[in-house]
């Protein structure tokens, strides 16, 4: 079939430790190999930096809460408008855009897999709609466990083994990829009109606590061999003083067996880093944070950097979302409570560079970024569009390669939060190996994926690359030129196609696939009478409607797993 | 400088964001001929549609004679010149406009000074509805500039305002000043129901008449004569309503007593 030698490249490939070495990168029918024929399409790309294609583990791009964000900002829609091109649909949306223009901005940047990270199971059929039609991508989504009625419920009983069956049968009906917990105990509270302040706070009328939801659904995800580990979204988001809560989270996983594969991934971590005792005496913990997680190895995370922008945060978080309503005077604002599942909200939201707290959140994102010192721990993210939008990413990138691009902005911030902002003290500017390591090869080996995040003979032929000569570049004196060249690949290669050329979308026959995990447990959950009957008594859907069968995705691919139970 | 003049009458709507001063500047007649305009979905040229003839004014003035009320956003987001419409001119007139002078002598469309930020619409007719309101979904309205309305304007006009003026001298539809935050609007006859809902700042005088204040409002005071702006004020005596306490609003609706005297029974609560 097709293929594809990219000559002459400084490729950065670290899983495989190739830094910046010009080589040759050779594809056929999709995967990297040694070597094609004479007979190969030749991409010259001496003068180029060639990486793998990019790996995005946390951004909400489809689902419930991403469409009722449509819903209620046609603001958003009107202020930016792609037309259709003879190759792409037309599409709209700022910090929410449209499906396909989802898809084809997200290629332009050389990202080739995305992870849709908040899925209540009772919406898991419309996420994978919205799925489907998102073009030029390979895609998963993680299902909302922590407050889930049956997971509560085994755990409170201390019946783990259950509790992962169930949850095995959970990602077989939800086609889902790893197991989500936000707020464990404070979503289920919030249906009450609570929640949780601490990890040891008691879940009303379920005898369990956070620690035990979470440390419970590492155990799970231990059992099940689950490529990914717990992605976790910590109790107290986004309030000050939380970083206790976060770090009682940390030192609560340690008691989870390691084995050299991470135990919790917590994302969004600039929104858990916050110090003080109130808004008004809000600090950075990003100290107190980097120290821990360089001293420990059992987790990953990443940034939830700031963007000061107009954007919509949305969350299964509700009762964040409710202090963000009070605190943001008194926006348009959707609350919901997701019947067993889970609860949501949303609300647009403006960070300011001259609001005290908004300059601090985005000096917070890139202190914890640069001080914890393993990009393999720390990956980068907006955590879209909560932070701001996914297509600021190459706005981050030169924040964290150019020691003078953050200067420029901090400048610009609010005086109060420059006096606490501990960037000026950072000298670290990342290179083109660690961005690579924090955009690709570092989220892919979080997520497990091993055809993803690097060029070595058998991956995936998902690559990215740019107009950015490392001999020539200094990237970190020249920052806006090296951003510009992140803003918009050469090319895109996605399974060995050509997708992205200068920028623009040339392909538009490359659906991208929907991975879900199908994990095999000794026996199968037994979905018995009493089940049912709960399901008749507290679900607005009937058992047989719910679930989500493969045929309901556009192109499944079906990643079987072996479970020790 | 320029005058335009329908060729024939519109049947569906024509886009004409491009005809503004600031636009036209600095270009021939031929070229401004050339410029694209759509009409329904058909992409067409100015010089399509209109006849353009010169005339010997030197500022940069465009005067449009005849019926354009299926054009919309003529004067989109101009900051200088002047506009002359001889007829009745469709949606979105002078959305984002930032400066300069349009003048209707006629009936102005919907959502016209949508999102404005200075300058002066004078309309000589009536106004549709959301005079001066912003895009669906935006919380920030117009925020500064003055429009006046001859004749009476449609529902839900002044939604959001942020600031500037609103003198209308015919009656408002209902929804007046919907969300409001600043600025002021003066209706001279009667208001329909529920003005200023939502409101949390920002003034409105009723110097005709409307049949009721929302609960939502509380008598204040009763006051001789309110400020419009640097030069004029309305005279009295109105009775000050406070509100919309329901989103802890402090704006204020003053409404003229001697034509109200519905409103009588408030006075035992002050």
């Amino acid at each position: 079939m097709t293929e594809l030698l990219i000559k002459n490249g400084f490729v950065f490939d670290p899983i495989n430790k190739i830094n910046g070495e010009k080589m040759d990168i050779a594809i056929k029918d999709g995967k990297i190999v040694q070597k094609v024929s004479s007979k190969a399409h030749v991409i010259d790309a001496s003068g180029l930096t060639v990486m793998p294609g990019g790996v995005d583990i946390h951004t909400h791009i489809a689902g419930g809460e991403v469409n009722t964000g449509r819903i209620i900002r046609p603001d958003d829609h009107v202020k930016d408008v792609e037309r259709k091109t003879a190759m792409t649909r037309s599409g709209t949306g700022y910090s929410i855009p449209s499906t396909f223009t989802t898809g084809y901005r997200y290629s332009r940047m050389g990202y080739t897999t995305v992870m849709n990270p908040s899925m209540a199971p009772l919406q898991a059929k419309h996420t994978h709609e919205e799925l489907n039609d998102i073009p030029l991508l390979d895609k998963a989504t993680y299902p909302l466990l922590g407050d889930w009625w049956f997971v509560l419920e085994n755990l409170a009983k201390g019946n783990v083994e259950e509790c992962a069956k169930h949850v095995a049968w959970m990602m077989d009906i939800t086609k889902g990829y790893a197991i989500k917990i936000v707020n464990p105990g404070g979503l289920e509270s919030w249906g009450f009109g609570h929640n949780v302040h601490s990890i040891d706070d008691k879940v009303p009328n379920f005898c369990i606590t956070p620690r035990e939801i979470i440390t419970g659904l590492a155990r799970v995800n231990a059992m099940l061999n689950l490529p990914h580990s717990i992605h976790l979204h910590t109790n107290n988001l986004g309030l000050p003083g939380n970083y206790i809560t976060t770090l009682d989270t940390m030192k609560a996983l340690e008691s989870v067996p390691y084995n050299g594969k991470p135990v919790g991934h917590i994302t969004h971590l600039q929104f858990a880093s916050f110090a003080g005792d109130g808004w008004a005496h809000f600090q950075s913990a990003s100290e107190e944070i980097s120290s821990y997680i360089n001293a420990h190895n059992h987790m990953t995370f990443d940034m939830g950097q700031v963007i000061f922008t107009d954007t919509t945060t949305m969350t299964a978080d509700g009762p964040f979302e409710f202090s963000l309503y009070e605190l943001g005077g008194h926006n348009k604002w959707v609350n919901s409570d997701i019947e067993t599942e889970t609860s949501g909200g949303i609300i647009p939201f403006t960070y300011k560079k001259n609001s005290p707290v908004n300059a601090l959140q985005w000096s917070i994102g890139l202190e914890l970024a640069l001080l914890i010192k393993d990009p393999w721990k720390m990956f980068m993210s907006t955590d879209h569009p909560n932070g701001g939008p996914f297509f600021a990413y190459p706005r981050v990138l030169a924040w964290l390669y150019s020691k003078k691009a953050r200067e420029i902005t901090l400048k610009h911030c609010n005086k109060k939060a420059q006096k606490k902002s501990l960037l000026p003290s950072i000298d670290r500017e990342m290179s083109l190996y660690e961005i690579a390591i924090m955009t690709r090869a570092g989220q892919a080996k979080a997520l497990g994926l091993s055809n993803k995040g690097q060029l070595g003979v058998g991956a995936d032929a998902d690559v990215a690359i740019y107009d950015i000569n490392p001999e020539k570049l200094d990237i970190a004196r020249q920052f806006k030129v090296a951003r510009k060249a992140f803003k918009h690949t050469t090319y895109t290669i996605k399974d060995g196609t050509i997708v992205v050329k200068d920028g623009e979308v040339v392909n538009n026959k490359t659906p991208g696939r929907t991975m879900w995990l199908d994990i095999q447990t000794k026996n199968p959950c037994v979905i018995d009478e009493e089940m049912k009957r709960k399901f008749k008594q507290y679900w607005t859907i009937e058992y047989d409607n719910y679930p989500v069968f493969e045929h309901y995705l556009k192109v499944p691919q079906k990643l079987t797993i072996k479970a020790s139970v | 400088m320029l005058i335009l003049i329908p060729k024939r009458k519109f049947e569906v709507p024509v886009q004409a964001a491009c005809i503004s001063p600031d636009v036209f500047k600095g270009k021939v007649t031929a070229e401004i001929a050339n410029m694209p305009i759509t009409e329904g979905n058909r992409n067409l040229k100015l010089g399509d549609l209109f006849e353009i003839q010169e005339d010997n004014l030197e500022a940069p003035y465009i005067t449009i004679n005849g019926d354009v009320s299926k054009v919309k956003r003529i004067g989109s987001a101009m900051k200088t010149g002047e506009i002359l419409v001889n007829g009745d001119v469709g949606m979105h007139t002078g959305e984002k406009m930032a400066g300069g002078k349009i003048t209707v002598n006629g009936n102005i469309g919907g959502w016209s000074g949508s999102d404005m930020k200075g300058g002066l619409i004078e309309v000589h007719g009536d106004a549709g509805d959301y005079l001066a309101s912003p895009y669906r979904g935006t919380s920030t309205g117009m925020k500064g500039g003055v429009i006046i309305v001859d004749g009476k304007v449609g529902s839900d006009s002044g939604c959001y305002l942020h600031g500037g003026i609103l003198k209308i001298k015919g009656g408002a539809g209902r929804f007046l000043g919907y969300h409001m935050s600043d600025g002021v609007i003066l209706v001279d006859k009667e208001v329909d129901v529920r003005p200023g809902a939502c409101m949390t700042g920002g003034k409105i005088v009723i110097t005709g008449t409307v049949e009721e204040v929302m609960p939502s409002f509380t008598i204040d005071s009763v006051k001789p004569k309110v400020k419009i702006d640097d030069t004029t004020s309305a005279a009295g005596p109105f009775y000050v309503f406070l509100g919309d306490l329901s989103e802890h609003g402090t704006g204020k609706i003053f409404v003229n007593k001697a034509n109200n005297p519905q409103m009588k029974f408030y006075e035992k609560y002050l």
